[in-house]
């Protein structure tokens, strides 16, 4: 036998050999469970009782590795967070690779192995997977979807026709991390800068919100599109308005500035670490308190409140100088300004 | 700070009570539009200020002709498209960059020298450098012909479609638009061209001119100055940008400029031929000049039917007046380039202020 091949080859995803030893050696050891380890065609789960929350995501992202994370640890935070602001408990992780013809092993290996790390970190299994491999050029190196089962917390009941006048609008920290360290290390905008991603698992933050503190109507975690696509989905969603004041927003002072930069809108920047919660006025503090005491929530904020809606409902920002100005939901992708 | 909004605020309604009319001040920089809008500096003035949006973006003031050159360019298989971004989505006749990107030869660059960069790297093909923009970028261009000269490069051009500011506000003041009453003078070109530049425009038309940096505060201050010029009679030149901006501005910049271009008649969108107001490329460095090369015509283009875009430009109607916006002409299916860039007008009204 020659030694391992140093990158992927099409027949790693070709169900025979070369496939049972890249799950044997590279995936398995990592991700090490009773259920993974049976290798059967689905995994079979014993669950807690009470409603099942279910999510898929695919991520794509570009540059693989960034600053504070990489396409891993994003696949495996993303999904749990979409588990966790829908108020459960993230159980069981899919992990489905697709991999270009000619990847490094070196490079996927470190992909799995801060995969596992993050699944570790966030208390889920993955418990069935899939790996495709696909012609040189077909894919970009690497991409990854993850499918995520939550159970319910008792007594939770979310939904945006919860959501009433007089409301509270916490978020759960800065804003604008994610999306402008991507952007700071893509090919052909690349600047030196201290930008780190947020990128982190919501779960244990939500949980303990929700087991502690009642009146929380509404969460989402900003991701594509940023604040103002979330908060958009609020005032559509509940038909009434959303003021917030800007003072209020956390924001990192090097996010800001590379956002003024190359001429884009923190409003509208991707965050991967963050959620938005809507809150009754009368736990808002409370909650607020209890986000601050856990690390990933120690820059949360009380940003704003439902208010009654005129004509449509909109998202309406009270500026830094006192001006109010319409949030718009942010339209596809923004293009780096001239000057 | 609010203590100094407040006192500007205060400035103004004394000063419009004094007139007793209203006052219209046009900015000419796409940066101080979205810097107005994001900040809603609109919802702290007076009733009676009225701020009028000008030729200030780079890619709304570029006419349809450019954008007609650049498509041709586009189809051909021999050339590789260089572009700032704002530039990939402006609709020329037949479609836009955008459209024509799965030829795969056009290619966003953040700065010139990314476009010189990709003429070295592809040496069997006949790099375009879409060269737009106000004196800013200008000299950015200028330096990489230099340096392609210089290396000898042949396969690098550029398409200047650079144009300059004072023209453009001399052919406002000359009958375009009568009702504007002063300007807002651009924070980045006055960093180039000096503060200096602005006074001909006070001495020959008699309009204040204020220099102004981007911080929302320091826009209203100078609001604020120009009401108190124009309520006390006295237009003038006054810069309040002076930690960036100098009088004289930046002189290597401009006599690298000088050296590689010349002021020539040229199209803007809306406001049709300005004399002297775009820079081509002098005849020592017309090797490098896309229009001779590949024998494009600088020609004014048709404009797209309906679009007012030129009436917004010259501060003329506001977007809303356009029976396009929001309607046909959104930030996703543009018609016009007040739509496209981030600093455009339009653009501006349809995410800031559209439902006021």
């Amino acid at each position: 036998m020659t030694a391992h091949p140093e990158r992927i080859l099409l027949a790693h995803g070709g169900g025979g050999q070369l496939m049972s030893r890249l799950i044997q050696e590279r995936i398995l050891p990592r991700f090490r469970n009773d259920t993974l380890s049976e290798l059967a065609d689905a995994a079979r789960l014993a669950l807690p009782s009470g409603d099942i929350c279910f999510t898929t995501d695919s991520y794509v992202v570009k540059p693989l590795f960034f600053r504070g994370g990489d396409i891993g640890k994003l696949a495996v935070c993303g999904t749990v967070n979409d588990l966790a602001v829908s108020g459960s408990k993230p159980l069981a992780l899919s992990l489905s690779l697709i991999i270009e013809e000619g990847f490094e092993f070196a490079v996927l290996d470190q992909i799995l192995q801060s995969t596992a790390d993050a699944a570790r970190h966030n208390d889920v299994r993955i418990v069935t997977g899939d790996t495709k491999t696909v012609e040189r050029g077909s894919a970009d190196g690497i991409f990854i979807n993850t499918a995520g089962i939550g159970v319910r917390l008792p007594g939770v009941d979310l939904g945006l026709s919860e959501v009433q006048v007089g409301d509270q609008v916490l978020l759960s920290g800065t804003i604008g991390d994610h999306g402008m360290t991507i952007l700071s290390q893509r090919e052909g905008i690349r600047f030196e800068s201290q930008l780190e991603s947020d990128c982190a698992g919501l779960a244990e933050l939500t949980c303990s919100l929700f087991a502690n503190v009642a009146g929380i109507r509404f969460m989402r975690d900003p991701t594509r599109g940023g604040l103002a696509a979330t908060l958009n989905e609020v005032a559509e969603g509940s038909r009434l308005s959303v003021e917030i004041d800007e003072r209020q927003i956390p924001v990192r002072p090097e996010v800001q500035a590379a956002a003024d930069m190359l001429g884009f809108d923190v409003l509208n920047t991707a965050n991967e670490g963050k959620f938005v919660a809507v809150v009754a006025p009368d736990t808002a503090d409370e909650c607020l308190r209890l986000c601050r005491d856990h690390a990933l929530g120690r820059d949360a904020a009380l940003i704003g409140a439902i208010v009654e809606t005129r004509d449509a409902p909109l998202v309406e920002l009270r500026t830094k100088i006192g001006g109010r100005r319409i949030v718009q939901m942010p339209y596809g992708r923004e293009l780096p300004r001239i000057c | 700070m609010l203590d100094r909004i407040t006192h500007a605020q205060h400035t103004l309604d004394e000063a419009c009570t004094k007139l007793g009319r209203p006052i219209t001040i046009m900015e000419v920089c796409g940066t101080h539009t979205v810097s107005i809008f994001r900040s809603g500096v609109r919802s702290l003035l007076p009733e009676r200020v009225k701020l009028l949006s000008g030729p200030g973006c780079p890619v709304c003031v570029t006419d349809q002709g450019y954008i007609d050159a650049v498509m041709q360019l586009a189809d051909r298989e021999d050339c590789l498209i260089a572009t700032y971004g704002d530039m990939i989505r402006v609709p020329g006749s037949n479609g836009s960059l955008e459209t024509r990107a799965s030829h795969g030869n056009v290619k966003v660059v953040l700065s010139s020298e990314d476009a010189l960069q990709l003429a070295r790297e592809n040496p069997g093909r006949n790099v375009v450098f879409i060269a737009v923009g106000f004196e800013t970028t200008a000299p950015a261009s200028a330096v990489v012909v230099k340096e392609a000269a210089a290396e000898g490069v042949e396969n690098f051009f550029v398409l200047s479609g650079h144009k300059l500011v004072l023209p453009a506000m001399r052919a406002l003041l000359s009958g375009m638009n009568d009702r504007i009453d002063a300007f807002l003078c651009p924070g980045h070109v006055s960093v180039i061209i000096g503060s200096g530049a602005f006074a001909e425009i006070v001495e020959d038309y008699h309009r204040p001119c204020v220099v102004a940096g981007f911080e929302p505060v320091q826009i209203i201050e100078a609001l604020a100055e120009i009401s108190r010029q124009l309520a006390a009679g006295t237009p003038q030149l006054k810069s309040l940008y002076g930690a960036v901006v100098t009088e004289k501005g930046n002189v290597a910049a401009q006599s690298i400029m000088a050296e590689c271009f010349e002021p020539v008649d040229g199209y803007w969108r809306g406001l049709v031929k300005i004399a002297k107001s775009t820079l081509a490329l002098r005849r020592q460095y017309r090797q490098f000049d896309a229009f001779r090369r590949f024998g494009l015509a600088d020609e004014p283009g048709r404009n797209t039917s309906g679009c007012r875009c030129g009436e917004v430009l010259c501060g003329l109607i506001e977007p809303i007046q356009c029976p396009l916006f929001a309607t046909r002409c959104t930030p996703q299916t543009p018609v016009g380039p007040c739509m496209v860039s981030s600093e455009g007008t339009c653009s501006a009204w349809f995410k800031y202020g559209r439902r006021k």
